[in-house]
């Protein structure tokens, strides 16, 4: 099952656009789109999975037609209403609006608190969780589909191109937060989070470019298990 | 304003919206203003923090460092969140970094094929290429054809490894020191460290 933003290994993408641009914005609205997403952000009703996944969810046809920012500010709008800050009134009503302003809310963030608040280091690892089952040098087989066990057609980080695949563990990240239930507000259920190698050649068979090419994913453990060489 | 009625599990109330961007971007700003959710203000102070304040300059830094500070390198690839913690760099999209060295053996290259992650307090707000679909498709399948499309050659003996960012660690890439830079301090070497060169996408060079 793959969505439309889950692009990976796709083929028919022509040359990188734009390599030499060191703008990282086109038009000021884009600016603006960004800054109302992080500020957004900081009022606390929802986590960075969910927001993402807001994303994943825009149409299959929107997303690949709009620009970057179109998918961020369409999609802040999606969330900003799934999570009650806005309802469909407050967008109907935009274009006439005569409504008087309301004062600003207390969670609101501030102009004086964006460095400290963009700058707080904020993990996402857990002291809890189930123990890990690999260790470093250890071959493990991704699922044969990056299915949401916790909501049907839900957000997965395993992306398609490597499902189904046998990788080595070369690295231990620690217990991190799932956003298979966390981007459905269904809780953190932490998890051992891997890096986990591949071949180039097992991903992309006879038509991988180096023979000693790889590629690293990271890995939470419910999508991995166990394989003999 | 038609709203068209989806037979799928989701609305999408983005389409109560103007259509145009631009004209989006401000009908939900002006929204968010009336209902005291946004103050215009933080809105101008966060694009000045990400335009001015924190981008790819604060990576060289660590690069630099890195280059000229044997211990510093160490505990940058031992446990790079907290190194770079040393620099005062920390923060949102940066949560758990990871450190990955350039050798003449190894060349490593960072995406995102599932969305844009990016190591925010180190190299900023991604460029528009790291987003694009081009860069996120094909990253991963021909990293090589990719790096030609930035004129970037690789060492006849290099394989390449592509990180892709599944999870909250953030990858930098420590860039190979240039041949010819033995005489340069530190803020010297920091000018040449290029945004590309961090993500694997250039090669420092002077």
């Amino acid at each position: 099952m793959n969505r439309v933003h889950d692009m990976g290994g796709r083929i028919g993408d022509g040359s990188v656009p734009e390599v030499d641009a060191q703008d990282m914005f086109h038009r000021d609205w884009e600016k603006r789109a960004m800054a109302m997403t992080l500020a957004t952000g900081a009022l606390g009703k929802w986590n960075i999975d969910a927001s993402r996944h807001a994303r994943e969810l825009l149409e299959p046809e929107d997303y690949r037609k709009f620009s970057y920012y179109e998918k961020w500010v369409s999609a802040l709008t999606d969330i900003l209403v799934q999570t009650g800050l806005l309802d469909e009134v407050d967008l109907k009503n935009v274009i006439a609006s005569d409504t008087q302003p309301v004062p600003l809310n207390e969670k609101a963030l501030r102009p004086q608190n964006v460095l400290a608040a963009m700058g707080a280091h904020v993990p996402y690892t857990r002291e809890v969780g189930p123990t890990a089952l690999f260790a470093i040098g250890d071959y493990v087989r991704t699922a044969s589909q990056n299915t949401n066990r916790f909501v049907k057609g839900g957000h997965s980080r395993l992306p398609e191109y490597a499902m189904d695949c046998v990788g080595r563990i070369v690295d231990l990240h620690g217990t991190h937060v799932l956003p298979d239930s966390n981007a459905h507000f269904k809780g953190e259920n932490p998890e051992p989070l891997y890096g986990v190698e591949f071949t180039a050649e097992t991903l992309w068979g006879v038509t991988a470019e180096g023979v000693g090419d790889t590629i690293v994913l990271d890995l939470w453990q419910s999508y991995l298990e166990a394989e003999g060489e | 304003m038609p709203h068209d009625h989806h037979d799928h599990d989701h609305d999408h109330s983005h389409s109560l919206l103007p259509s145009d961007p631009e004209l989006r971007v401000r009908a939900l700003e002006s929204i968010l203003v009336n209902k005291g959710l946004v103050d215009p203000e933080t809105l101008n102070t966060l694009i000045d923090t990400y335009e001015n304040k924190i981008g790819p300059k604060n990576g060289a830094r660590v690069v630099a460092k890195s280059w000229v500070d044997a211990d510093f390198r160490n505990r940058l690839l031992e446990n790079a969140t907290k190194a770079i913690a040393e620099l005062d760099y920390s923060g949102r999209q940066g949560e758990h970094m990871v450190a990955v060295e350039n050798t003449p053996e190894q060349h490593n290259m960072v995406v995102c094929t599932l969305c844009s992650c990016y190591p925010w307090p180190i190299l900023g707000i991604p460029p528009a290429w790291y987003k694009s679909d081009a860069y996120r498709s094909r990253a991963v399948r021909e990293p090589r054809k990719v790096l030609a499309d930035f004129g970037v050659t690789l060492l006849p003996d290099q394989n390449v490894r592509v990180w892709d960012s599944t999870a909250e660690v953030r990858y930098l890439v420590i860039p190979m020191r240039p041949e010819g830079t033995k005489g340069m301090t530190e803020e010297q070497l920091a000018e040449i460290v290029s945004r590309d060169s961090m993500i694997g996408t250039g090669l420092v060079t002077i």
